[in-house]
């Protein structure tokens, strides 16, 4: 096994799969706790189906695929997380309008264009494996300045996390933040499309802080937990599918699978 | 100088009026006890106060230069928390945050303020407890806990007492009169229990149906409507 995971590390593109992938994955765990609180767990399949929308018309605009579709997803997700609390449209009915309603444009746009092309195949089920070193720079550098705001603000987040209206009431910024977590989730869900495809990104969000919620009592602990969840189940998914030759999105996918699963039997052995 | 006014205030949701008309002022340092039946807009005074819903009619300001990071307040139910992780600490942290410009971690001043607050609250060997596993009455000292160390110079509670023990709500009402007279903190309180508000507050408002009554407690004490609600007992 060992040699096998070494041999893995020998090939440049799974390093670069690695890199990417890791920080992404630290991304969508520390906000995930924050948005399945929210009740936003369905947030990640929105915005990435609003993503597909928008890269399907940057494809036949011929514009750069990711200065179009972070500005679209960050306004989507504005919608969804501003609006959502006011308008007559809850959560989750306006993610499930939203979902349908992108993926319909995108489809339109692309039969009407260029047909299918692989660029889009990709997005849809993600392609990892796939990245440039153009794509490596900006990932990086993306999630960095996701995981410095979500830290530099950690404390606001939690608050209006717990209890908006005393964070209000008390003088705490509460549309700031909000707009700030709208921001960074769109951000990661960008990145994360590309590796894990538009159909399983929801996975990256909101199985960790599941898992890390049914066993964790402190705020803190759960979003270092899920930290941790997230990383582990997406080398070993990445490894797996290395040597078994299966699709990446998925098996990453199952490896959270699975931890969920242990997590839930400790916590039931533990509770009687 | 007034803190808090309320000129001309209505507020309504959608149609319904809740309240018409309402007018009055707190000075620094009053003690402001609103009692009034069930639905009569109480808790939506209290939100009007804070800036958390516009009136339909009238304007709320502070003469004082009030601002809303030197409030403290206690919500009459926390919107459902029922599977959020976080521990007593880090619920009762969160309310010194106000007083943060731009740093983005808690201080050591933080700290002590919050284990303070604990401690005067008795909830000091539940402190790394998860919050959802407490009991109502220990989740509502958490809360107050967390109201106290936002407080700088008014404290809003809606209805602070339900839920308490009758041994905690006298500690209660002399932490909240001591932080009253000895920091000068003004105190609006909910609370439907008219006898302790009318010993403990400077000040009553009462909310009717199609009557407001707004002046000092012992105005109040000899006023028709204290009368009927106070038992005609005369109150030494
Ligand atoms: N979110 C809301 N949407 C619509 N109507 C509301 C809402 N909240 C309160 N109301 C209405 O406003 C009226 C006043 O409510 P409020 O909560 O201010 O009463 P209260 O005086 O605090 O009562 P209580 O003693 O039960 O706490 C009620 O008749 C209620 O029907
Ligand atoms: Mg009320």
């Amino acid at each position: 096994m060992l040699s096998s995971f070494s041999e893995m590390l020998s090939y440049p593109f799974i390093i670069r799969a690695l890199t990417v992938g890791i920080l992404v994955c630290v991304c969508a765990a520390l906000l995930g706790t924050n948005l399945v609180l929210k009740r936003y767990s369905m947030i990640g399949d929105g915005l990435s189906h609003v993503g597909f929308a928008s890269l399907a018309i940057a494809y036949a605009l011929n514009a750069a695929p990711l200065a179009v579709s972070i500005p679209v997803c960050i306004a989507a997700a504005f919608l969804l997380l501003r609006l959502g609390e006011n308008s007559k449209i809850k959560g989750d009915a306006a993610i499930a309008v939203m979902c349908s309603g992108a993926l319909a444009v995108g489809v339109m746009v692309v039969s009407l264009t260029s047909g299918m092309n692989t660029d889009i195949s990709n997005y849809m089920f993600g392609s990892i494996l796939a990245m440039s070193k153009n794509d490596v720079i900006l990932g990086v550098i993306l999630s960095a300045a996701v995981m410095l705001m979500y830290i530099l603000f950690y404390n606001r987040i939690f608050a209006v996390t717990f209890d908006e209206s005393f964070s209000t009431a008390t003088g705490i910024k509460t549309g700031l933040y909000n707009a700030l977590i709208a921001t960074l989730t769109a951000v990661t869900i960008v990145l994360g499309m590309r590796m894990m495809g538009t159909l399983l990104i929801s996975s990256l969000v909101v199985f960790p802080s599941l898992s890390a919620m049914r066993i964790c009592k402190k705020f803190k602990s759960v979003v270092i937990f899920s930290v941790i969840i997230s990383v582990v189940c997406f080398v070993s998914g990445i490894y797996f599918s290395f040597v078994f030759s299966v699709p990446t999105g998925a098996s990453i996918v199952s490896a959270n699978i699975l931890v969920f699963a242990i997590v839930f039997v400790i916590q039931k052995i533990k509770d009687r | 100088m007034a803190v808090l006014e309320c000129h001309n205030v209505s507020m309504s949701y959608g149609k319904n009026t809740v309240l018409n008309n309402l007018s009055f002022s707190i000075n620094a340092g009053d003690y402001l006890c609103i009692v009034g039946e069930n639905g009569a807009g109480k808790s939506t005074l209290l939100k009007g106060l804070l800036g958390l819903k516009k009136p339909s009619q009238g304007h709320f300001c502070s003469s004082d230069g009030l601002k809303s990071t030197d409030i403290g307040y206690l919500p009459q139910q926390s919107p459902a928390q029922k599977d959020f992780p976080a521990s007593v600490m880090e619920v009762v942290l969160s309310g010194t945050l106000n007083s943060h410009k731009f740093s983005p971690f808690y201080t050591k001043a933080d700290k002590n303020r919050a284990n303070e607050m604990i401690k005067t609250l008795g909830v000091e060997d539940i402190k790394d407890e998860c919050y959802r596993e407490l009991s109502g009455g220990q989740q509502q000292r958490v809360l107050l806990a967390r109201a106290l160390c936002a407080a700088k110079k008014v404290i809003l509670l809606d209805e602070p007492t339900t839920g308490l023990d009758p041994l905690m709500t006298k500690d209660f009402y002399k932490l909240i009169s001591q932080i009253n007279i000895e920091r000068g903190i003004t105190v609006i309180m909910v609370s439907h229990d008219i006898n302790s508000a009318v010993n403990e507050a400077s000040h009553i408002l009462y909310l009717g149906n199609n009557s407001h009554f707004f002046g000092t407690a012992q105005e109040y004490r000899e006023s028709e409507l204290g009368k009927k609600f106070l038992g005609g007992e005369p109150l030494a």
